[in-house]
C-alpha cells in the first residue's frame, strides 16, 4: 500500500509538468482550433532566453518576468508573420508550418546555445517537501504555480471582456465579427498567451529535465495526452488530465512488468487514442447542448 | 430626409456565380424598411454585402461614409447590427454572456448593465433564463436573444434576416410588435428581410421587392401591399 501511495504522489509530481504544458496546449487549441506541434520548441526557446538573462547576471524573478513578456510578444509576432498569411489555407498547410517552425526554433537554439545540457535553477529549491522523499519543494512549487495559473485563466475567460471576446471568436468566428470582435487579433492574442504559458512550463520543467534544445520533445506529447484526456476545451480538464497522465504513467511503470522508460511514451500515445475513441470530448470537455 | 444607407450598383459573387446584379436602394433615417423576395432572390446576400461578408462591387454608403473595403467588425462598430440568417447565437454561452457580447465593442462599459436590464424589460423570458446556456432556448427565445444581442450594440441601423423563420405565428406577431416599438422609441432604423410578406408590410413604412438579384419594385409599404403582382406572388390572394 505504501508503495502505491508513494507512486501516486510521485505521479502527481511529474503530472504537474504535463499539466502546465497541457494548459498551454488548451490555450492554443481554443484560439486556433488545432494543436501547435512547435509549442514545446517555443517553450524551450523561451527557457533558453531566461537562462541567458540569468547568465548575464539578472536575478531569477526578473528573468522570469522578462521571459514572460518576451514569449507573449514572440507568440504574437510568430502568428502575425507566419500564420496570419495562412489563415485561409487548409489544415495540412498549417501542420507543415508548425513542423517548419519546430525545425527552425530547434536549430536556432542549437546554434546559439549548443546541444550540451545546462543546469537551470529552481526558485523553490530542491529539498524534500515537508520531509517527504518523493516530492521536492520544486515539484510542490510547480503544482502550486500550475494551480494559480489555472485560477487566473479561469478568471480571465469567465470575468473579463477580452476573455469573453476570445471565447466568442474561438467558438463562432462569424458571429464574433458581427458583434464587432476583431477575430484575427484574438487569434494572435491566443498565440501570445499560449507562448507565455508555455514559457512558464519550460522554466519549471528545465530544472527537472535539464536545459537543452530537445528537452521538450517527450513533455509535449505528454502535454497533448493530458489535454486530450481532460478535453481540449477545458483548462481545468487539462490540469486534471496532466495529473492523471503522470499518475497513470508511474503506476503502469511500477506494476506492469516489462514497462521500462522506453515503453512510457507509447503508453502516452495509447492513452490519447483510447480517450479519443471512448470519449472524444475528453473526460471534462464540454458537451454542447444543442436544440434545433 | 437624408438616406442613412445608400446602396448603388451592388453586385455580389459566390466564387464565379453572381448573386446580385446591380442592386439599388435607400434606407431613410428612422425608417423601418423591408426587403421582400422569394427563396434565392438574394436577400441574405444583400445583407451580407452590407457587412462585407462576401465579395461585392458597387457602392454602399452609411451616414455618407463609404463602407467598401472596411472589415466586417469595423462596419459593425460604426453602428450596424446584423442578426444573421440562422441567428448566430453563441449556443455554448449563457444568455447574459450573449447580451454582453452584443456590447463587446462599446466603450461606455458602465452603461452596459443598464442596457441589459432594458433588454430584460423588452423580453422578460430572457431574464428568467439569463444563466442558462443559450443553446437550450427555444427557437422563438433564441430569436429574441438575437434581436436583444443586436440592440446591445446601441446600433443606428439594425439588419434582420428573416426574423420570423421557424417561429409560430403568435410569436412572430409579438416579435414584430417589439421591433416596431424599438424602431419608434429607441430611434433604431431597421432593414428587415422577410418571406412573410404580409406581416413585414404591416410593420414597415417602406418596401422593396427583390427578384434574382435585382430590385423590381419599390414604394411605401401600403403601395406595395396593394400592388396586384405582389398580392398574387407574395401575399397569396
Ligand atoms: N454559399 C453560396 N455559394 C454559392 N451560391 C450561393 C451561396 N449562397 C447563396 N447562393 C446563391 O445566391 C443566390 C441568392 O441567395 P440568398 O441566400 O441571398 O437568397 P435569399 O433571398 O436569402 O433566400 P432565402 O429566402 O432562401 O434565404 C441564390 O441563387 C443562391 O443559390
Ligand atoms: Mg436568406
Amino acid at each position: 500500500m505504501e508503495l502505491f501511495t508513494n507512486q501516486v504522489l510521485a505521479g502527481i509530481a511529474t503530472g504537474a509538468i504535463y499539466a502546465c504544458m497541457a494548459l498551454a496546449v488548451v490555450m492554443i487549441y481554443q484560439a486556433i482550433d488545432h494543436l501547435n506541434f512547435a509549442q514545446g520548441e517555443m517553450a524551450m526557446f523561451s527557457t533558453f532566453v531566461a537562462w541567458q538573462m540569468m547568465q548575464w547576471g539578472m536575478p531569477y524573478w526578473g528573468a522570469f518576468a522578462l521571459t514572460l513578456i518576451f514569449s507573449f510578444v514572440g507568440g504574437i509576432v510568430i502568428e502575425r508573420a507566419l500564420f496570419k498569411p495562412l489563415a485561409k489555407a487548409p489544415v495540412l498547410t498549417h501542420v507543415a508550418g508548425f513542423i517548419a517552425l519546430f525545425a527552425i526554433i530547434n536549430s536556432v537554439a542549437g546554434l546559439t546555445w549548443d546541444f550540451t545540457i545546462k543546469q537551470f535553477p529552481s526558485p523553490f529549491g530542491s529539498s524534500p517537501f515537508l520531509g517527504s522523499q518523493l516530492i521536492s519543494t520544486h515539484q510542490a512549487g510547480m503544482i502550486g504555480v500550475t494551480l494559480v495559473l489555472l485560477v487566473l485563466l479561469f478568471i480571465f475567460f469567465r470575468y473579463t471582456r477580452v476573455g469573453l471576446a476570445m471565447r466568442a471568436a474561438a467558438t463562432l468566428p462569424e458571429s464574433a465579427r458581427l458583434v464587432g470582435i476583431n477575430t484575427s487579433w484574438m487569434i494572435a492574442l491566443g498565440w501570445g498567451m499560449a507562448a507565455a504559458i508555455g514559457s512558464i512550463a519550460g522554466m519549471l520543467i528545465a530544472p527537472v529535465v535539464f536545459l537543452e534544445p530537445n528537452m521538450m520533445g517527450g513533455v509535449l506529447i505528454y502535454g497533448f495526452a493530458a489535454a486530450v484526456v481532460g478535453g481540449l476545451s477545458s483548462p481545468l480538464g487539462a490540469v486534471i488530465g496532466g495529473f492523471l497522465v503522470g499518475v497513470f504513467e508511474n503506476l503502469v511503470g511500477t506494476y506492469i512488468p516489462g514497462v521500462g522508460n522506453e515503453l512510457k511514451l507509447p503508453i502516452a500515445l495509447a492513452l490519447i487514442i483510447t480517450v479519443l475513441v471512448v470519449k472524444p470530448n475528453g473526460l471534462f470537455g464540454r458537451t454542447i447542448v444543442k436544440r434545433v | 430626409m437624408t438616406a442613412l444607407l445608400h446602396v448603388k450598383d451592388l453586385r455580389a459573387y459566390y466564387g464565379q456565380v453572381q448573386a446580385l446584379h446591380g442592386l439599388e436602394f435607400d434606407l431613410q433615417e428612422g425608417s423601418l424598411t423591408t426587403l421582400l423576395g422569394a427563396n434565392g432572390a438574394g436577400k441574405t446576400t444583400t445583407l451580407r454585402s452590407i457587412c462585407n461578408m462576401i465579395r461585392s462591387t458597387g457602392s454602399i454608403e452609411f451616414e455618407g461614409k463609404k463602407l467598401d473595403n472596411k472589415s466586417t467588425e469595423s462596419i459593425v462598430r460604426l453602428g450596424i447590427a446584423h442578426v444573421p440568417q440562422g441567428r448566430g447565437t453563441f449556443t455554448t454561452m449563457t444568455v447574459e454572456e450573449n447580451l454582453q457580447l452584443g456590447a463587446i465593442s462599446r466603450k461606455d462599459i458602465k452603461a452596459i448593465g443598464d442596457d441589459i436590464e432594458r433588454m430584460y424589460a423588452h423580453f422578460p423570458v430572457l431574464k428568467q433564463r439569463h444563466t442558462q446556456q443559450a443553446g437550450t432556448l427555444s427557437g422563438g427565445e433564441q430569436q429574441m436573444l438575437a434581436v436583444a444581442r443586436a440592440l446591445m450594440l446601441r446600433p443606428r441601423l439594425m439588419l434582420l434576416d428573416e426574423p420570423s423563420f421557424g417561429l409560430a405565428p403568435l410569436i412572430v406577431r409579438d416579435l414584430f410588435k417589439i421591433l416596431g416599438k424599438i424602431n419608434r422609441e429607441d430611434k433604431v432604423s431597421i432593414l428587415v428581410v422577410e418571406q412573410n410578406a404580409q406581416l413585414a408590410l404591416e410593420l414597415a413604412d417602406k418596401a422593396y421587392v427583390i427578384e434574382t438579384g435585382r430590385i423590381v419594385m419599390s414604394g411605401t409599404a401600403d403601395e406595395i401591399a396593394n400592388n396586384e403582382d405582389v398580392r398574387k406572388s407574395y401575399l397569396g390572394y
